[in-house]
């Protein structure tokens, strides 16, 4: 496993990197976690275990679930469009693909907010054919994979880039139908970039607040409180909870941690079937 | 027959690309500019040159470029560490920087006050330095902490750019300028640098847009209006003022950040062209 | 040769805007002709009046030392507003809606004890209650708490967990309960958990909460502070109506000098004085403008138009105070928990 490169230099960029991780990301995560150290076991699991504490879980979790599947898909169609077919504004649609990592969140929300709630046309549209957004898991829905398509549609995109049409057109001569294409071809190739894409938007989508703060309408009853509500709520309320704050946010952390961890594995697993 | 089925199922992919791609990315950058005008240009050029919004756009320009030159560096040489050697723990390294992509910005701004905030364990520490250097710096709720906020939140952004370029580059050029006795700068500066410049160019560019629309961290370390707001904190202040006027002027301020970020995502536009083209020479 | 070009193209760029943008905070920086710099942290409704008393203080401080002051405002939920106090948000005063999230302050050690009679009428220069805000026409027929239990009537209110404002919504309606009911706890509960039935949309502040009633048009009543709602009227004149319920609770927004703050900065006299001159004619008179009761009697009293002076008022004392009223009813497991997840 271990070899020993010759190329110089490894000792000064480890001590950097990891001075410049620990310092900035490390240390003030530490803090979050020596805070919530000072529950005990059962006071954690007691707030764990608490309706709203499970609901906003379910909630963000179950959303961002249903956002990144979403993206998935339109993730797939975007990036297929954008590498493959010809067409007037495609530049300009490569080109803003990025434009919710660029657009502040808290904007994302407000206008999305009053485009779906009954005020807004999109909004009053729906509301005629009985779908209400805004103020429901579909508005959170919505914010979430509005933060979240770019991710699958960047991961993806270089990999097609790469992969070559031939083997589709090959597969097309032999009588093949296009679902089969797909699923045989070109799918095996993007799996790991999609886990990638998939694996990112739904960890930005679990820990999301700007965004979904405002359309979500933060109601216990209708299940619309995110995780980070929760955390805000505990440190806003008449009796700050730091502890309970940062246990929630301990509990998100490793969710997110975990997550990251699974897709860098699966990359460096993908790399080195590349290089090979 | 093919060939037209074919065309088919292009127009229909295509179509719904453009509608989804008019309904979520489109829509809501007309809806700010359609809010931020309905007043007239007048007020319009008011909201942008009061002086809070004056104040909140100094503050972001500089939390901005100066994030973006520390993750450069760490940018830099951290994707130099990772795929260049080999060491125990790699996976666990390369994770670790990529966690403020997916942490929830209140986190963020939640460990910053608990690290260095009045009752943090470090605020001795600081204290001290500041009593030795004869300084007066607080690392919250200052300008300070705003730029801290911005670069722990775009953090990961320069070295995941690098990365995968420097992988699919390899190491064979390096390790043969490093048998020939090349230091490791002048490996850096002539053998790497020139595979990863579009690259970085990319991040920088994602980064600081990135970095002028953070909300959530920058909120739990910035409290003083016009003095260490930045325009998303200028714009929710005005949101909240609660007036119809306030509102327009939210989305006016709005719209001054959704032009920044449209330059920015021309410029990485033009940046991945020239990119691909000098791949193609 | 070009790799060359680009490096050091890209060099100079950086070094060139992290100059540009040094130079830009040295001008913004501590002005160097003695221009003070004086923090007020104030909670959210307060906006515009502090807008307004500011530049009457300025120029009041201007005519006593001949000298410019510059005021700085942060706003945002009491309560987080009180913690970032805390955390070390560099406060030379607070103005915030309950006593008790100065009492915190306090605790944490940078405000001094007896702080509330160091000003009169505890420290409450100015003073508000809860109304309901309609829609003009108040085609739903809604006058006191009794309409808010109706089905169907939509209700917007904000979260008590994560805002002040909300806890005394919620108590008002608690104290018109225990008057309708003679006492009867589990009757009360009953009431109050149909009121919150009823609500639509819970925001995590007074402010959101005002929002989503106006600007995005949702429910039928909101139940707001006076102050919000009149101003709420004044800026979009004829759509919505102001209706006062029989029972309401008195809520004493308090002020305090930060003295652990104000000792470092220098400013203990500046913050007595700019507190002390809340009281005065000009400053009252300009806080019922803004839609805040004054303290000062005589000038409450002109503002009878304003102000329905014949509510029947109860205050937080009637809850054992704040600290008391918190934990019997908003605490984890209280009874806003207990009516609320039913």
């Amino acid at each position: 496993m271990k070899k020993k490169s010759i190329i110089p230099g490894f000792g000064l960029s480890m001590g950097i990197t990891v001075a410049m991780l620990s310092l900035i990301i490390l240390i003030p995560l530490a803090s979050v976690l020596a805070y919530s150290f000072r529950l005990s076991g059962g006071e954690f699991l007691d707030l764990m275990t608490r309706p709203n504490v499970v609901q906003s879980f379910v909630t963000s979790i179950g959303c961002a679930l249903a956002a990144a599947v979403i993206n998935c898909v339109f993730g797939v169609i975007l990036a297929w469009v954008l590498v493959r077919y010809d067409f007037p504004g495609k530049r300009l649609m490569d080109g803003m693909i990025e434009l919710p990592f660029a657009l502040p969140t808290a904007v994302a929300g407000i206008t999305l907010t009053k485009m779906y709630s009954d005020t807004g046309f999109l909004g009053r549209a729906f509301e005629k054919i009985g779908i209400e957004i805004a103020y429901t898991k579909i508005g959170i829905v919505i914010a979430m994979i509005f933060i979240g398509i770019p991710f699958v549609v960047r991961a993806i995109q270089p990999v097609l880039e790469k992969l070559s049409p031939s083997y589709e057109e090959a597969a097309l001569m032999l009588g093949a139908s296009r679902l089969t294409v797909f699923w045989k071809i070109i799918f095996p190739e993007i799996r790991p970039a999609l886990l990638t894409g998939f694996g990112l938007a739904l960890a930005r989508g679990i820990g999301e607040y700007g965004s979904v703060i405002y359309i979500s309408g933060n109601s216990e009853k209708n299940g619309t409180q995110v995780v980070s509500y929760i955390i805000m709520q505990k440190l806003n309320s008449g009796n700050v909870d730091y502890e309970g704050a940062a246990a929630i946010a301990l509990v998100l952390l490793i969710i997110s941690f975990l997550m990251l961890f699974l897709i860098n594995i699966i990359q460096h697993i993908a790399s080195r079937r590349t290089n090979a | 027959m093919k060939q037209n089925s074919q065309k088919i199922v292009q127009w229909i992919l295509i179509g719904i690309s453009v509608i989804f791609f008019l309904l979520m990315l489109v829509l809501p950058l007309f809806e700010v500019i359609y809010r931020a005008l309905k007043d007239g240009l007048e007020s319009y050029g008011r909201a942008l040159t009061a002086s809070n919004t004056l104040s909140a756009l100094k503050v972001t320009l500089i939390a901005t470029v100066i994030a973006v030159i520390v993750n450069t560096i760490f940018g830099v040489i951290a994707s130099w560490l990772v795929t260049k050697f080999d060491f125990r723990g790699k996976n666990v390294l390369s994770t670790l920087i990529d966690i403020p992509f997916s942490i929830s910005p209140v986190i963020a701004g939640l460990a910053y006050i608990m690290t260095f905030g009045r009752t943090g364990w470090a605020k001795p520490l600081i204290d001290g330095i500041n009593d030795a250097l004869g300084t007066d710096i607080a690392l919250v709720f200052s300008v300070p902490a705003v730029v801290l906020a911005t670069i722990f939140v775009t953090f990961p952004f320069i070295s995941r750019e690098i990365i995968p370029v420097l992988y699919a580059e390899g190491r064979d050029e390096e390790e043969a300028a490093a048998m020939m006795g090349a230091s490791g700068f002048t490996i850096f500066r002539k053998i790497t640098f020139p595979h990863i410049k579009w690259g970085l160019l990319y991040g920088i560019i994602l980064c600081a847009a990135r970095a002028f629309g953070e909300f959530g961290a920058v909120y739990a370390v910035s409290k003083a209006r016009g003095k260490t707001f930045t325009l998303p904190l200028e714009i929710d202040a005005l949101y909240m003022a609660g007036s119809a006027d306030s509102i327009t002027q939210a989305f006016a301020v709005s719209s001054l950040l959704v032009g920044m970020a449209l330059v920015m995502l021309i410029l990485k536009s033009i940046v991945e062209y020239r990119g691909k083209m000098k791949d193609k020479e | 040769m070009k790799k060359k070009n680009f490096i050091r193209k890209t060099i100079s760029f950086t070094l060139a805007a992290a100059c540009m943008v040094f130079t830009f905070t040295g001008c913004g920086d501590k002005k160097e002709d003695g221009t003070l710099t004086f923090t007020n942290v104030s909670y959210d409704p307060t906006r515009e009046f502090y807008a307004a008393y500011n530049e009457l203080f300025a120029e009041h401080y201007k005519e006593e030392t001949g000298k410019e002051i510059e005021l700085v405002q942060s706003h945002g939920g009491s309560g987080s507003q009180a913690r970032s106090v805390i955390e070390g948000n560099d406060a030379d005063v607070v103005t915030l809606a309950l006593a008790h999230d100065i009492t915190a302050i306090e605790e944490a050690g940078l405000i001094e004890e007896g702080w509330i009679d160091e000003f009169d009428k505890n420290s409450s220069p100015y003073t508000s209650t809860i109304v309901f805000l309609v829609h003009s026409g108040n085609e739903k027929g809604i006058n006191d708490w009794d309409d808010l239990t109706k089905e169907g009537v939509e209700i917007i209110t904000p979260d008590p967990k994560s805002s002040g404002g909300a806890c005394w919504n919620f108590l008002a309606a608690w104290q018109y309960a225990k008057e309708k009911f003679g006492g009867d706890e589990t009757q009360m509960k009953d009431f109050v958990a149909q009121i919150y039935d009823n609500v639509l949309v819970m925001d995590s502040g007074a402010r959101g909460a005002t929002t989503t009633f106006v600007e995005n048009g949702q429910g039928d009543v909101l139940i707001a502070w006076e102050n919000e709602a009149l101003l709420t009227l004044e800026e979009y004149p004829g759509e919505y109506e102001l209706v006062t319920p029989s029972i309401s609770i008195l809520a004493e927004p308090s002020v305090a000098i930060v003295d652990e703050n104000a000792d470092k900065n220098g400013t203990q006299e500046i913050a007595k004085d700019y507190l002390e001159y809340l009281y005065t004619e000009d400053a009252q008179r300009l806080a019922g403008e803004n839609f805040y009761r004054p303290s000062d009697e005589t000038i409450l009293n002109e503002f009878a138009d304003t102000f329905d002076l014949s509510v029947n008022l109860c205050t937080i004392d009637d809850f054992g105070g704040w600290d008391q009223a918190y934990q019997d009813f908003f605490a984890d497991d209280a009874i806003f928990d207990e009516i609320y997840s039913k």
